[in-house]
C-alpha cells in the first residue's frame, strides 16, 4: 500500500461547499465489489486533476469532483448508494 | 473574491519565457496521481494498439526498445497550473508505431495499466507530435512519473500524456476519457486555456 | 456543547490570526479569530486557503488542535520544508493577518461526549492535532470516558504541547498518556521503537471494551496502527483513521 492517498475525510471541505450535510458521515456501497462503509473510509488520491475516491477493498472508483472556477463535476457512477445521516 | 495573503507566492519561480495563460513555472517534478501506482515489469509489458475494424497490433519491451527512438527536449504543461521546461525525453515517434496501422478512425482511447484513460485526436498523435516515451533524464522513467512507458503529447496539457500507457483504441467517434467525462476538456489544448468542458 | 451541523453549503470565511507560537523547533500553534465560528466538534479540520496577488491560490486541509471556544481556533501547524503552504503559515504570518478558512468539516473522525464507550487515541508526529482536541473537550465538557493516548514521536523535542500533556496526565482523571520515541528517547525511558502489537496491547484497551480508537498521522503509521488494532481483534468499524498523507 502506497503512502499516496488520505482518507475520505480530506473530501469533507469540497463536498460541503455543495451539499448542504457532511457526506463523508454517510454510508456508500460500492458499484465494483459491493463493500460498505463510510465515506470517510474511502482512499482519497488529492495529488491530482480532482479529488479520486476509491473503494478500500477493490480499488475501483467510488466518487470523483473535479473543481473549475465557476462549476464543480461530481461523478458517483461507482457509487450505488448513499446512505445519509439526518436529524430527526 | 478570495483576499490577497501579502508576500505569499507559493512554490513558484518568476520567468521571462513566456508561458500558456495561467501557468506557473516549477523546476521539481509534482507526482500527481488518481489511483495506485500500477508496477508493470517489463517482461509482462505490452503496448496494444487496436483499430475500429478490430485488429490488433501488439509489441512487447523488446520490439518496442528494439525501433528507432527519438530524443525529444519538450517544455510540459499540466492543468494544475505548473509548467515544466525543457523536460528530457526518450522514447518511439508514434508515427512509427502507426505506420503499419490501417485505420479510417478520427479519434484515439489512450489506455494505462491500472485503468486509466484519455481521449485525443488521432491527428495530435501523428506528425511529430507524440511518443511512447521510456527514459526521462537519461534514466529510466520511474513508476510514479508513469513507467515503464508512457505516452508523451506535450503540446497538449499534461494528463493526455497518459502515465502507464499499455494500449490506443482507434475509434470513428471521439469517446471521453477518465478525466473528460468528469469536467475535463476533450481536446486540453494549454495556449487556448482549454481546462474544462466549455473552455 | 457546540454544534457542528451547521445548516447549508460552507463557504470561505476570513480568519485573523490572533497568535502564532512555536510548539516544536518545527511546529507552530496558530490561533485563528474567526467571526462567526458555528463551534466544532473534537476531530473536525479546516482548509486552508491562500492567494498571492497575482490570483494564484492553493488550499490545505489542517485538524483543529483546540476545543470548541467561541470565534477562536487553534491549528497545529507542521513546517514541511519544500511545502507551499506550512514555511508561509509558520514563518511569514503575524497577528493580526487574514487567511481565508473553512470549516469546521467532517462528521465521521469525531469524538461526541455523549458516546460512553473508552477511546483509545493512537497519534503519529503531527497527527496528535485533533486528539489533542479531544483531550481538551473532554476536560472542557467535564467526561469520565476514560482516554488512553499512545503518542508516536521522533526525539522528546519533537512532542507537541508537552508541557500541557504532562500536566493533564497528572491532573485530568481518566486520562492515560504513554509516549513512544522512535528514534531517540529520553534518559530512563525504553530504548527507541516504533508502535508495535505490544505497544497497544499494554497501553490501549482490550477489544472487549469495544473501544472507540482514533488514529491520525502519516499515511505509512496509520495504515501499521490500524492493521495492528485489526489484528488484535478491534472492530474495523471502530478504527477511524485520518492519514495526512
Amino acid at each position: 500500500m502506497g503512502d499516496d492517498h488520505v482518507d475520505g475525510n480530506a473530501l469533507a471541505g469540497d463536498l460541503r461547499e455543495i451539499f448542504a450535510v457532511d457526506l463523508t458521515a454517510a454510508t456508500g456501497r460500492c458499484a465494483g465489489c459491493g463493500y460498505r462503509g463510510e465515506v470517510a473510509s474511502l482512499r482519497v488520491y488529492t495529488n491530482a486533476p480532482g479529488l479520486v475516491a476509491r473503494c478500500p477493498r477493490c480499488e475501483e472508483v467510488v466518487l470523483r469532483l473535479v473543481r473549475g472556477p465557476d462549476r464543480a463535476w461530481l461523478d458517483l457512477r461507482g457509487t450505488v448508494s448513499l446512505e445519509i445521516p439526518l436529524a430527526p | 473574491m478570495a483576499i490577497v495573503s501579502p508576500g505569499f507566492s507559493g512554490r513558484r519561480r518568476s520567468s521571462d519565457v513566456q508561458l500558456p495563460p495561467g501557468q506557473y513555472l516549477t523546476e521539481d517534478f509534482p507526482v500527481l496521481t488518481a489511483g495506485p501506482t500500477p508496477r508493470v515489469p517489463t517482461d509482462r509489458w505490452e503496448l496494444t494498439i487496436s483499430t475500429e475494424a478490430g485488429r490488433k497490433h501488439v509489441w512487447s519491451w523488446q520490439d518496442l526498445t528494439g525501433l528507432p527512438a527519438e530524443k525529444i527536449t519538450t517544455d510540459i504543461h499540466c492543468v494544475t497550473k505548473w509548467s515544466k521546461l525543457g523536460t528530457r525525453w526518450k522514447g518511439v515517434s508514434l508515427d512509427v508505431l502507426l505506420e503499419e496501422v490501417e485505420t479510417a478512425a478520427d479519434f484515439a482511447l489512450v489506455q494505462s495499466y491500472g485503468g486509466y484513460t484519455t481521449n485525443l485526436p488521432l491527428e495530435d498523435l501523428l506528425d511529430g507530435q507524440a511518443w511512447i516515451a521510456y527514459r526521462y533524464d537519461d534514466d529510466d522513467i520511474t513508476p510514479e512519473h508513469g513507467g515503464p512507458a508512457r505516452l508523451l503529447v506535450p503540446h497538449l496539457y499534461f494528463w493526455k500524456s497518459a502515465k502507464w500507457v499499455r494500449g490506443i483504441q482507434l475509434l470513428l467517434e471521439d469517446e471521453p476519457g477518465f478525466w473528460e467525462t468528469a469536467g475535463y476538456h476533450d481536446y486540453g489544448d494549454p495556449w487556448r486555456e482549454q481546462r474544462y468542458q466549455g473552455d | 456543547m457546540a454544534r457542528a451541523a451547521v445548516s447549508g453549503r460552507l463557504t470561505w470565511r476570513v480568519a485573523s490570526v490572533a497568535e502564532n507560537r512555536a510548539i516544536t523547533a518545527s511546529a507552530r500553534s496558530l490561533v485563528f479569530d474567526v467571526p462567526g465560528w458555528p463551534g466544532h466538534l473534537p476531530g473536525q479540520h479546516v482548509d486552508v486557503r491562500l492567494t498571492a496577488e497575482d490570483g494564484y491560490s492553493v488550499q490545505r486541509s489542517y485538524s483543529i488542535a483546540s476545543a470548541a471556544n467561541g470565534d477562536r481556533v487553534e491549528l497545529a501547524v507542521q513546517r514541511v520544508a519544500d511545502g507551499e503552504v506550512s514555511p508561509y503559515l509558520c514563518d511569514v504570518l503575524n497577528a493580526g493577518d487574514q487567511v481565508e478558512l473553512r470549516g469546521p468539516v467532517g462528521g465521521w473522525f469525531v469524538w461526541r461526549a455523549t458516546d460512553p464507550a473508552p477511546v483509545l487515541l493512537v497519534a503519529g508526529g503531527s497527527g496528535i492535532a485533533p486528539l489533542m482536541a479531544m483531550i481538551r473537550s473532554r476536560a472542557e465538557q467535564g467526561s469520565r470516558v476514560p482516554f488512553r493516548l499512545v503518542y508516536s514521536v521522533r526525539t522528546p523535542q519533537d512532542v507537541y504541547f508537552a508541557d500541557e500533556l504532562r500536566q493533564r496526565a497528572r491532573e485530568d482523571a481518566g486520562l492515560d498518556v504513554h509516549l513512544v520515541y522512535t528514534r531517540e528517547a529520553p534518559e530512563g525511558a525504553p530504548a527507541p521503537k516504533r508502535i508495535g502489537v505490544a505497544t497497544l496491547n499494554t497501553h490501549g484497551w482490550p477489544p472487549d471494551f469495544t473501544p472507540n480508537c482514533f488514529v491520525c498521522g502519516p499515511t505509512g503509521f496509520v495504515e501499521a496502527v490500524a492493521d495492528i488494532l485489526v489484528a488484535l481483534g478491534h472492530d474495523p468499524r471502530r478504527v477511524r483513521t485520518e492519514r495526512f498523507g
